[in-house]
């Protein structure tokens, strides 16, 4: 066992885990952050997909010794209110059946945003292949992707 | 007379956070089945002595609360049951928060969510209960002002007296509408007059699954919870002769090692679980399990094997006849005679969220959370084997990630309440993927040997046996020796009134692999069968693929069906540039038809440019998640058809995980265009019927393009 500090949606977190404990089990029995979701084990499936400094990984196969101090963002840390467009775009389009599978994918559609705003459908199949849903959302996972972009590019909506 | 004592109002009214007064109002089921369904309130509940199932609560603010008695998995009865509710009950949905029901056989008649049968089998009773709520609260309004009810109208959560357009909030009525007998026979809206029905509303739980607070099984916890897995027997009913789990029980975190069984249709399993503090550790720990099993005595049997075993039981006659006309006597009489063999594969369920379940077993009472299909059976199933009254367990519900009809079964909990039943703690027992994949129930393999004869370009005789596990004989004390009808579900329904002569046989085989329900049950297999024979049949009577369905159906339904098909695909100006092909299959009380176009691409590989499906499943709810439903449906069959299987060698599954069962990927499916039938029409099923004709369009489509005739599923698109 040992400490570590983590930070986490912006947060600190200090927790006590075996080294090997992967970033999945850290997250979810640990910090009871379970919206990351154990599908596989062996980086296969994407349910468990997290940023660690923007990028998307797969939590289930990141031992926690290897996180250091990188910046976590798990779906908890997209928004909590759903005020991310790409979760705005999911909720547009309709994209969850049983929902499972679905934290993965957005985590993922928001790390693929960020390096490329206008994605093409090759761009979408390419960044999201790695998340199985075995739902079959992936045509509306595809147009949510477009419609996320498309609202990224108008401006924000004027308040008052 | 089911009993009262485990949900009284009060405590209902507790659980859904009410306060003060509130009309509630729910139907049950009596005991006696003459009686019929009964709309009750709560205060009748009371004095009757019966248990309310509170289907609808509304509070002083007129916000209004409903239980949903079905599974959440994906399917949509979350957002169905509501639907149905406040259409007839004249409320928005923003006016409506909906929960899961807990299992109670008594208070929610049959909830295993199972047959696509949640709104085909509950929407009369949804809509009378919403009606009658709404009588009610109109007959209040009427008493307080004065006037007769006939002079008030409800609508949008309001009673409006139409003379003098005077207005009250349901919840200023509830109080008096509580007090009043729930009418008889209200009148339900015309369809006409739906507003909310029919309708592509968003669903109300999309918002919890784009921000990871929808709780699904795995998400449960609770205080003092403790983590379990449990290493099982790779080969089927392997018993365990010793174990060491010295080195497991040094191990981080472990806090027991124990045996545990697991019933598992008439046979039960064995395993060690590794009690932790968390998965991960339970996880590690399990690999320092050192376990000799016994396999002896089981048979070591592989892929091979089991369908030479199907293909031999084809000679046999087969004990189960479904027959019309004389099939053997009009096929020695056709002039042109077809035979055709078909095999279609074993799958796992492979559902995203791995079974698990969470148990807690104190004295003499069990709760249970997990993703759960059949939670009635569930509290059955364990007031039996923890010989506790039924009302001293609780199963309570949660989002599944994916069901397909793996979760509807008693395995995964039994095991989970024995664990924490030992322990005497909560307990999260999780299946690994390698658990899920490798240890069935499987959707059973399937070889059907197909018979027809032709004369003048119609079928004159049909027959299919068909050779493959029986579920039903699974069970203790199963009667082997009648049809039970389960295994021909689906075959060749749509055609069975246009042909005069036919027979249906199976000839159940016997392995030890468990079989299990799989998205579409039997269907799944039996519409690749039939309507790829279907299509080789039109070839052989040189007919356009449609005209020759259109012509061995007597239903008006299929016909339009087929009109629809005919118009959405562009059918008749399709050319000979791509491959077409079509199937149409009817299950559950649905009938889809599906239409599908392949090409070859500059590289040389086939590729799927377009399909599309029509649904008509009757009377429906919401467009949006039939459409979500039939897209689903054909992304899974289109992993079967093409891409997975689960092979067994020496008595065990050889896929594990996701790296040998491969899924269909994002890149894998194109675009789906779905359409709805619009008809008078009962409701059909909606969650399965879209799987059974993909993958006969899929191949019929290869072999207009190719002139190659797949029998085999799974095949691989880039080899042909």
């Amino acid at each position: 066992m040992a400490s570590y500090k983590l930070s986490i949606n912006g947060g600190s977190y200090a927790v006590e885990a075996d080294p090997k404990m992967p970033l999945l089990w850290v997250l979810r029995d640990l910090l009871n952050l379970t919206g990351t979701k154990y599908g596989c084990g062996m980086a296969q499936c994407g349910a468990c997909t997290v940023h660690l400094n923007g990028n998307a990984i797969r939590s289930c196969s990141m031992p926690i010794s290897a996180v250091g101090n990188q910046k976590i963002t798990t779906i908890e840390g997209i928004s909590s209110d759903n005020s991310h467009v790409v979760q705005q775009a999911w909720i547009a389009e309709q994209v969850p059946q049983c929902g499972y599978c679905q934290t993965g994918q957005i985590m993922s559609a928001v790390a693929l945003l960020k390096r490329n705003a206008n994605p093409t459908d090759r761009d979408i199949d390419m960044a999201m292949q790695g998340n199985i849903c075995r739902c079959g959302t992936y045509p509306r996972i595809r147009k949510a992707i477009h419609k996320a972009a498309a609202m990224m590019k108008q401006p924000p909506a004027k308040s008052f | 007379m089911p009993t009262a004592n485990s949900i009284n109002r009060r405590a209902f009214l507790k659980l859904s956070g009410f306060t003060g007064a509130a009309l509630t109002i729910g139907f049950y089921f009596p005991a006696l089945a003459e009686e019929g369904v009964a709309i009750v309130t709560a205060e009748t509940a009371d004095t009757l002595g019966i248990a309310l199932n509170a289907f609808i609560s509304i509070d002083k603010t007129g916000k209004v609360s409903i239980l949903n008695h079905r599974s959440e998995m994906g399917q949509g009865s979350f957002q169905a049951v509501p639907q149905m509710i406040a259409e007839e009950l004249e409320v928005s949905l923003d006016q409506v928060s909906i929960s899961f029901a807990p299992g109670h056989q008594n208070k929610y008649g049959s909830q295993i969510t199972g047959g696509s049968s949640t709104v085909r089998g509950a929407y009369k009773h949804l809509l009378r209960t919403g009606a009658t709520a709404r009588e009610m609260l109109v007959e209040a309004a009427a008493k307080k002002w004065n006037v007769p009810a006939t002079e008030c109208y409800a609508k949008n959560g309001e009673v409006i007296h139409r003379p003098s357009s005077k207005k009250l909030g349901y919840g200023e009525l509830v109080e008096e509408a509580s007090k009043i007998t729930p009418p008889k026979n209200v009148p339900l809206k015309e369809r006409k007059d739906y507003t909310i029905i029919g309708q592509p509303l968003p669903r109300q739980d999309t918002p919890l699954k784009v921000n990871g607070k929808a709780e699904f099984g795995i998400d449960k916890k609770l205080p003092g919870l403790l983590y379990a897995v449990v290493e099982r027997s790779p080969h089927f009913l392997g018993k365990i002769k010793s174990y060491d789990d010295s080195a497991v029980k040094a191990m981080p975190g472990v806090k027991y090692v124990i045996k545990v069984q697991m019933p598992v249709f008439d046979t039960t399993r064995e395993g060690i679980a590794i009690i932790a503090d968390n998965t991960w550790a339970a996880m590690q720990a399990r690999k320092a399990l050192k376990v000799e099993w016994d396999t002896s005595g089981f048979e070591h049997l592989d892929t091979t094997g089991l369908y030479n075993r199907m293909k031999e039981d084809l000679k046999k006659p087969g004990l189960s006849q479904r027959t019309g006309g004389n099939f053997e006597a009009a096929y020695g009489k056709a002039a042109k005679k077809l035979e055709a063999v078909y095999e279609t594969p074993y799958e796992a369920h492979a559902c995203m969220e791995p079974l698990n379940c969470t148990a807690y077993v104190q004295n003499d009472k069990c709760e249970i959370w997990g993703p759960i299909q059949g939670p009635d059976w569930i509290q059955r199933d364990l007031a039996d084997r923890l010989n506790m009254p039924i009302d001293n367990i609780t199963v309570h519900m949660t989002f599944l990630g994916g069901g397909f009809g793996r979760k509807a079964f008693t395995d995964y909990t039994a095991e989970a309440a024995l664990i924490s039943k030992e322990i005497k703690a909560p307990v999260q027992v999780v299946w690994t993927r390698e658990d899920d994949m490798t240890q069935g129930p499987f959707r059973p393999g399937a070889v059907y040997e197909c018979k027809a004869g032709l004369n003048n370009g119609r079928i004159t005789a049909y027959q299919t046996k068909m050779a493959a596990q029986n579920m039903d004989h699974q069970w203790p004390h199963a009667d082997k020796t009648s049809f039970n009808n389960s295994t021909t579900e689906g075959l060749a329904e749509a055609f069975i009134n246009g042909i005069d002569h036919y027979s249906f046989c199976d000839v159940p085989t016997e392995s030890p692999v468990p079989v299990m329900w799989w998205r579409s049950v039997y269907s799944s297999t039996n519409g690749f069968a039939y309507e790829s024979f279907m299509d080789e049949l039109a070839v052989a009577a040189e007919k356009d693929p449609l005209d020759f369905r259109r012509q061995h159906l007597r239903e008006e339904r299929y016909g339009a069906l087929i009109d629809m098909l005919e118009e959405k695909t562009g059918w008749k100006s399709r050319g000979k540039s791509s491959g077409w092909g079509v199937a149409i299959t009817e299950c559950f009380k649905s009938v889809v038809g599906e239409a599908v176009k392949v090409s070859r691409n500059a590289a040389g590989r086939l590729t799927i440019d377009r399909i599309v499906a029509v649904m008509d499943c009757g009377w429906y709810v919401n467009p949006d998640i039939i459409k979500a439903q039939v897209e689903g449906s054909i992304v899974m069959a289109l992993g079967a058809a093409t891409i997975h299987e689960t092979h067994f060698t020496d008595g065990k599954a050889v896929e594990t995980n996701f790296h040998q069962y491969q899924m269909p990927r994002i890149n894998d499916v194109p675009e789906i265009e779905v359409y709805i039938m619009e008809n008078e029409e009962k409701p059909g099923g909606v969650g399965e019927p879209g799987l059974p004709p993909f993958a006969p369009a899929l191949c019929n489509a290869i072999f207009d393009l190719t002139g190659k005739r797949i029998r085999k599923l799974p095949f691989n698109m880039n080899e042909i």
